[in-house]
């Protein structure tokens, strides 16, 4: 039981995540770059199930390189978000397949939730914990930079560092999810919600509480419809969020 | 009174290509710089090297304790998301550590009600995301204000009652003013130098000795008409 409940905590804590930190990623005109840096994950793991080490190790380590190589790129060259990003995630999945294979490669891509351990469970809560709060603390900074960085500039944000930072949340939110959606979903559980709570919103306040409950309802409901269906939850939430988002379409607020 | 701004010798360029070459002037405080030339010149460069968002050459030497308040030319976002006036006016104080009354004197100075304050961005109209822009600056109690074309996709009487504004806010508070404009009547009236930059002969000086029929054609390579007003 107390297993149970462990495992839906830590499925709300990635989805308060994904929830917030998809906002600014949508705001960013970054849907399909998120998605495909998500992807980036691949090769860490396979790396990772090759020597033996925890899969979720090599998925953070490849991650928080993936996110350096593609900050690094953004600052020296004019090249934009979307083409590195694009790069950087076809070279990923083209070592990852290469790394992994078979069985693995599936989990790997989609997800799979076995028995959780004690320190998965307590590493997930806090670094769920610590995206929450970084977004929330800095949500004024990202805002600022995300609308002009020269006038963030001038206001004294950091807007480089407040960039990289967020990439680095991001990446940490995609790593939380790769149990239960794997590299090729858990891209879509950040974008997918904000995505619906962009037309619903008339605030950016209203925008983050309506992604975040997007994203633990659909995690929540896919996760019980998954279970009676005996499948693999993954593909149920995303489902159920991109259900949402196309029931919501006519709701949509144009001004 | 001293100098608000003094730039020497600086120079920009993008991969080889100079943009802004060997400029040299100076601001003094409380002044209003107009900033004119044609397309691609260079204004929108300078305003970036002086805030320090690009690389450039040359010293730039802004006076002790300048907060500079910044009106862009347009946002780096689109204008369809759920982003309220009151989101980008909380930020920017949150930001500078200002309190909720800086938000409201920043919206009577610029006469912009809370209620239009508290709508999505993308419903407001040209004249007043101009006047939220401006109260965006406001906040923090700039010292300098800089102005990329605050009259940009604003209609003709918003573009008049906007520079009235300018000049209005610029008397009371002090504030040196620097500004990117192309309405050289605008110019004429308000400002107390002109830089023109072009790539041929750059200039700088009062506008009644630097505004003259034959300059303006020599900058814009064709006369262009403006009102002198006495």
């Amino acid at each position: 039981m107390s297993e149970g409940i462990s495992g839906i905590a830590l499925s709300v804590g990635m989805a308060v995540a994904a929830g917030l930190v998809g906002c600014f990623a949508v705001m960013r005109r970054m849907s399909l770059a998120s998605d495909a840096l998500s992807h980036v994950a691949l090769p860490g793991i396979g790396i990772a199930l090759a020597f033996h080490v925890h899969p979720a190790l090599g998925a953070v380590a490849a991650l928080g390189l993936g996110t350096l190589l593609v900050w690094g790129l953004e600052q020296r060259t004019a090249i934009s978000t979307e083409t590195i990003v694009g790069v950087v995630f076809s070279l990923a999945l083209a070592i990852g397949s290469l790394l992994a294979t078979g069985e693995e490669l599936v989990d790997a891509l989609l997800g799979s939730p076995g028995a959780l351990g004690v320190w998965e469970v307590c590493l997930g809560l806090v670094g769920a914990a610590a995206i929450v709060v970084f977004v929330l603390a800095a949500r004024h900074r990202l805002v600022i930079s995300l609308v002009s960085a020269d006038l963030a500039r001038t206001a004294g944000v950091r807007v480089t560092r407040v960039e990289l930072l967020y990439l680095l949340a991001f990446a940490m939110t995609v790593a939380l999810g790769l149990r239960y959606l794997g590299v090729l979903l858990m891209g879509s559980l950040v974008i997918i919600p904000a995505a619906t709570a962009k037309h619903l919103a008339r605030s950016l306040s209203e925008m983050l509480a309506i992604s975040v409950g997007v994203a633990v309802f659909s995690t929540l409901v896919g996760e019980a419809v998954a279970a009676r269906l005996g499948r693999p939850p993954g593909p149920v939430i995303i489902t159920v969020a991109a259900t949402l988002f196309l029931a919501t379409l006519p709701l949509r607020r144009n001004r | 009174m001293g100098n608000a701004l003094e730039v020497e010798h600086l120079s920009v360029a993008f991969s080889a290509t100079a943009v802004i070459h060997d400029l040299s002037f100076r601001v003094p405080s409380g002044s209003a710089l107009a900033v004119i030339g044609p397309n691609g010149s260079g204004k929108t460069v300078l305003f970036r090297a002086l805030v320090g968002a690009i690389p450039h050459q040359g010293q730039i030497r802004w006076a002790p304790a300048t907060r500079i308040g910044y009106v862009p030319q347009k946002l780096d976002i689109q204008r369809d998301l759920p982003v309220s006036g009151n989101d980008l006016l909380a930020a920017k104080a949150a930001v500078v550590r200002a309190g909720g009354l800086e938000i409201a004197r920043a919206l009577e100075h610029v006469s912009l009600a809370p209620s239009q304050a508290s709508r999505r961005i993308g419903t407001l109209s040209g004249g007043q995301f101009q006047r939220l822009l401006l109260a965006i600056a406001l906040i923090g109690r700039p010292t300098v204000l800089l102005f990329d074309e605050p009259t940009a996709g604003v209609d003709e009487p918003g573009q008049e009652q906007l520079y009235i504004m300018i000049h209005r806010l610029q008397q009371a508070e002090g504030l040196t003013l620097l500004l990117i404009s192309h309405e050289l009547s605008v110019v004429y009236r308000h400002a107390t130098n002109v830089l023109c930059l072009s790539r041929e002969r750059p200039c700088f000086g009062p506008p009644t000795e630097v505004l003259t029929p034959a300059s303006i054609e020599q900058l814009y390579g064709a006369p262009l008409r403006y009102h002198q007003h006495e």
